[in-house]
C-alpha cells in the first residue's frame, strides 16, 4: 500500500513546516504551563514533603504555611502519651525581613525554627549542619532563594563568617540547603527554635505553627490518626503528611487564581494547536476534493479516505510534538538553572503531552472529516 | 438481457429535484453494451449524458427501472455492492484528476492497489509497462504538475486501464486537449481497450473522434433518439 497520508503531507513542504511549527508552538505552550504549574506546586510543597514524621498537628484554620495561626505546644506534647506515638517535635514558621547584605534592601523571607536535636525537616544538608545550629544566632540559608536576597553563597565562600540582618537582629550564615522559591516565599532560612524566638522577639514561645508526630515503626498511620483525633481540641487538626501537602496545593490551585490561570494556559495551547491542525487538514481536503472523489469513483471506500485523514493527523501530531518536546526541554533547563524552580521533563509528562497532542490532532481530523463528505464521486464527471 | 452484455439498461428514468421543481433528466432509456464494444454518446449539454454515465458507474443511486453492470442489478444495490462494481470500471474524466502528490507511476498504482491479487513486483511491472504503452516510459517518477495536459490525460488513461477493467467510462476525455493530443489520447484508449477486451462508453461533444467508435448513440432531452452502427 502506498503511504498516501505521508506522501500527501510531505509533498507540500511549506504547508508541512507551518503545521509542524504550529503544533510545536502549541506543545511548548502546554509544556511550559504544566511545567511551571507543577514546579511551583513542588516548591510550595517542599517543606511539607520534607517533614520528618508521619503526622502533623496544625491549627484548624490551616490553609497554607505562608500564613499560619499557631496553637499551644502543650497540645502537641500531650500526644506523647498516646500508644504508637514515638515522639513529637514542634516547629515555628514565620515571615521575617531579610536585609540584603550587598545593597541593604529588605525582603520578606520564610523562617523555619526547628529543634536541632529533633529536626522536623528532613533535608540532607540540614541534617549535616545541625550541630552548627545549636549555637545561638546561626542560620542555614536556602540557596534556591531569589537573588534579591543577595548572593549569599558567593559571599559566604569569600567570608565564612558572613553576617546578615534578619528582623534587625544580626545572624551568622553557617550553611546552605535547597528548598526553592515559590508563590509567596521567595526565600527560606532555617534556624534553631531558640534563634527563631530571638528573631521574632514578640512571639509567645508557647505558640507553635506545626507539630510533627513521629510514629513507632509498624504503626498504621490511619489508625494512629484516628486515635489522636480523640485527644485534640477543635482548634487543631491532625493531618498525614500527604494531607498536609494536599491542603497546601489545594489552596494555591483553588483559593487563588493560580490553578485557574495555568489550566487556562494549557487550554489555550490546546485550542491553538487544534485550530492550526484543523486548518491544515481542512485545506488539504478541500484542495484534493476532486482527487478524493476520483478515488471513491475508482472503488476506494469512504473508510479508506477517513483512515488517510486520521493518519495525517497522527503524523502531524508526532512531527510537531518532537520539536515541541525539544524546545520545552531546553526551556526547562534554562528555567531551572536561572530560577531554581524544580522544573523537570518527566517521562509521564512527556507521554501525557504526546497523548494530548494526538487527541488534539484527532479532534481536528474528526472535524475536517465532515469536509470529506463533499467529495461526491457523481460530481467529478463535469 | 443479452448474454454477452456488459451493461444492460431497461426502462430507466431519472429525475432531479422535488415537487414542482421536479425535472426529468433521463426517460425510458433502453441500452445494451456488448463486451468489447466501443460506444459513444453524443448530445447537447444538459441532455443527461453525464447523469447516465454516473448511473452506469454506480456513482449515483437508481430511482427506478433496471440497470445491470457485469450482470449485477444496481437498483437498490448496497454501498458494498456499488463499491465492488466501481472497482471493475476504469474512469477517465474531462479533468485528469490525478493525485497531485503522487508520481505518474504511483497514480497508476493507486488503481492496482484495489486488486490485491498482484504482488508488489507484478504491480510495479504492470504500472511501468502501461506507462510505456502510453508513451511515458521515461516520465514514471514525474509529478502531474510537471506534465503537459496531454501527458496527464495519458497517465489517467493508464490508471483507468491498468487493472484491465471490463468497462471504461470516459467523460469528455478530449475536452481540455488540443485536437492533436485529443486524437492521440483517444486512439491510445481504443488500442488498449482492444488489447484487454474492455468495452468503452465515451460521452463527448467532439465530432473529430467519432470514427473510433463501433456505435454512436444520441441523447436528446433525456431520451435515446438514435443508435447507429459506425461504418468507418
Amino acid at each position: 500500500m502506498l503511504p498516501i497520508a505521508w506522501l500527501q503531507l510531505t509533498r507540500e513542504k511549506t504547508r508541512l513546516m507551518t503545521a509542524i511549527a504550529g503544533i510545536a508552538f502549541a506543545d511548548v505552550l502546554m509544556f511550559v504551563q504544566v511545567g511551571f504549574q507543577s514546579a511551583l506546586y513542588a516548591s510550595a510543597l517542599g517543606p511539607h514533603n520534607s517533614i520528618n514524621g508521619e503526622l502533623v498537628l496544625v491549627n484548624s484554620t490551616y490553609q497554607t504555611i505562608f500564613s499560619m495561626k499557631g496553637f499551644s505546644r502543650r497540645q502537641l506534647y500531650r500526644l506523647r502519651a498516646i500508644e504508637g506515638v514515638e515522639d513529637v517535635s514542634p516547629m515555628y514558621i514565620g515571615s521575617a525581613d531579610w536585609k540584603n547584605p550587598e545593597n541593604g534592601t529588605s525582603r520578606v523571607i520564610l523562617a523555619f525554627g526547628i529543634d536541632p536535636v529533633q529536626p522536623t525537616l528532613n533535608l540532607p544538608e540540614v541534617r549535616e549542619n545541625l550541630d552548627r545550629l545549636t549555637e545561638i544566632d546561626r542560620v542555614l540559608f536556602d540557596r534556591a532563594s531569589r537573588p534579591e536576597y543577595g548572593a549569599i553563597e558567593t559571599l559566604f565562600q569569600q567570608n565564612p563568617a558572613l553576617e546578615v540582618e534578619v528582623n534587625e537582629t544580626r545572624m551568622r550564615v553557617v550553611g546552605f540547603f535547597t528548598l526553592g522559591a515559590s508563590f509567596s516565599a521567595e526565600g527560606n532560612f532555617i534556624c534553631s527554635d531558640l534563634t527563631f524566638l530571638r528573631i521574632f522577639k514578640n512571639r509567645d514561645p508557647e505558640q507553635i505553627e506545626v507539630g510533627v508526630i513521629h510514629l513507632e515503626s509498624g504503626v498504621d498511620i490511619e489508625t494512629a490518626k484516628q486515635e489522636i483525633q480523640k485527644f485534640i481540641t477543635s482548634d487543631t487538626k491532625i493531618l498525614t503528611r500527604e494531607e498536609f501537602a494536599n491542603m497546601e496545593r489545594d489552596y494555591w490551585a483553588n483559593s487563588t487564581g493560580i490553578g485557574f490561570i495555568f489550566s487556562l494556559g494549557v487550554f489555550v495551547g490546546f485550542l491553538v494547536g487544534l485550530v492550526i491542525v484543523y486548518q491544515i487538514l481542512y485545506s488539504d481536503v478541500s484542495d484534493h476534493l476532486p482527487e478524493y472523489a476520483t478515488l471513491k469513483a475508482m472503488g476506494y471506500r469512504d473508510s479508506y479516505l477517513l483512515k488517510v485523514l486520521i493518519q495525517e493527523a497522527i503524523i502531524l501530531a508526532i512531527l510537531g510534538y518532537l520539536p515541541g518536546l525539544g524546545v520545552s526541554w531546553w526551556l526547562y533547563e534554562l528555567t531551572r538553572t536561572s530560577t531554581f524552580l524544580p522544573i523537570y521533563m518527566t517521562v509521564s509528562r512527556a507521554l501525557n503531552l504526546l497523548l494530548i497532542t494526538i487527541i488534539m490532532c484527532s479532534i481536528s481530523g474528526a472535524i475536517a472529516i465532515r469536509k470529506l463528505r463533499d467529495a461526491d464521486p457523481a460530481d467529478v464527471f463535469n | 438481457m443479452k448474454p454477452d452484455s456488459i451493461v444492460s439498461i431497461r426502462q430507466l428514468n431519472y429525475t432531479f429535484g422535488q415537487g414542482k421543481l421536479k425535472r426529468n433528466v433521463l426517460s425510458d432509456i433502453e441500452l445494451d453494451l456488448k463486451s468489447g464494444e466501443i460506444a459513444m454518446i453524443e448530445g447537447p449539454s444538459g441532455s443527461g449524458k453525464t447523469t447516465l454515465l454516473t448511473l452506469i458507474g454506480a456513482l449515483r443511486s437508481l430511482q427506478n427501472g433496471s440497470l445491470k453492470v457485469f450482470k449485477k442489478e444496481l437498483l437498490g444495490a448496497s454501498y458494498d455492492e456499488r463499491v465492488r462494481v466501481r472497482r471493475g470500471i476504469g474512469y477517465i474524466f474531462q479533468a485528469h484528476n490525478l493525485l497531485s502528490f503522487l508520481t505518474a507511476k504511483q497514480n497508476v498504482w493507486m488503481s492496482l492497489q484495489l486488486h490485491r491479487e498482484l504482488t508488489k513486483n507484478e504491480a510495479e511491472n504492470r504500472a511501468k509497462s502501461i506507462l510505456s504503452a502510453v508513451g511515458l516510459g521515461d516520465r514514471l517518477n514525474d509529478y502531474p504538475d510537471s506534465l503537459s495536459g496531454g501527458q496527464k490525460q495519458r497517465v489517467a488513461i493508464a490508471r483507468a486501464l491498468v487493472s484491465r477493467p471490463q468497462l471504461v467510462l470516459a467523460d469528455e476525455p478530449t475536452a481540455s486537449l488540443d485536437s492533436k493530443s485529443g486524437r492521440d489520447v483517444v486512439e491510445l484508449m481504443q488500442q488498449l481497450a482492444r488489447e484487454f477486451g474492455s468495452s468503452i462508453l465515451i460521452v463527448t461533444h467532439d465530432a473529430r473522434i467519432v470514427d473510433i467508435a463501433d456505435r454512436v448513440l444520441y441523447l436528446e432531452d433525456g431520451r435515446l433518439t438514435r443508435d447507429e452502427k459506425n461504418h468507418n
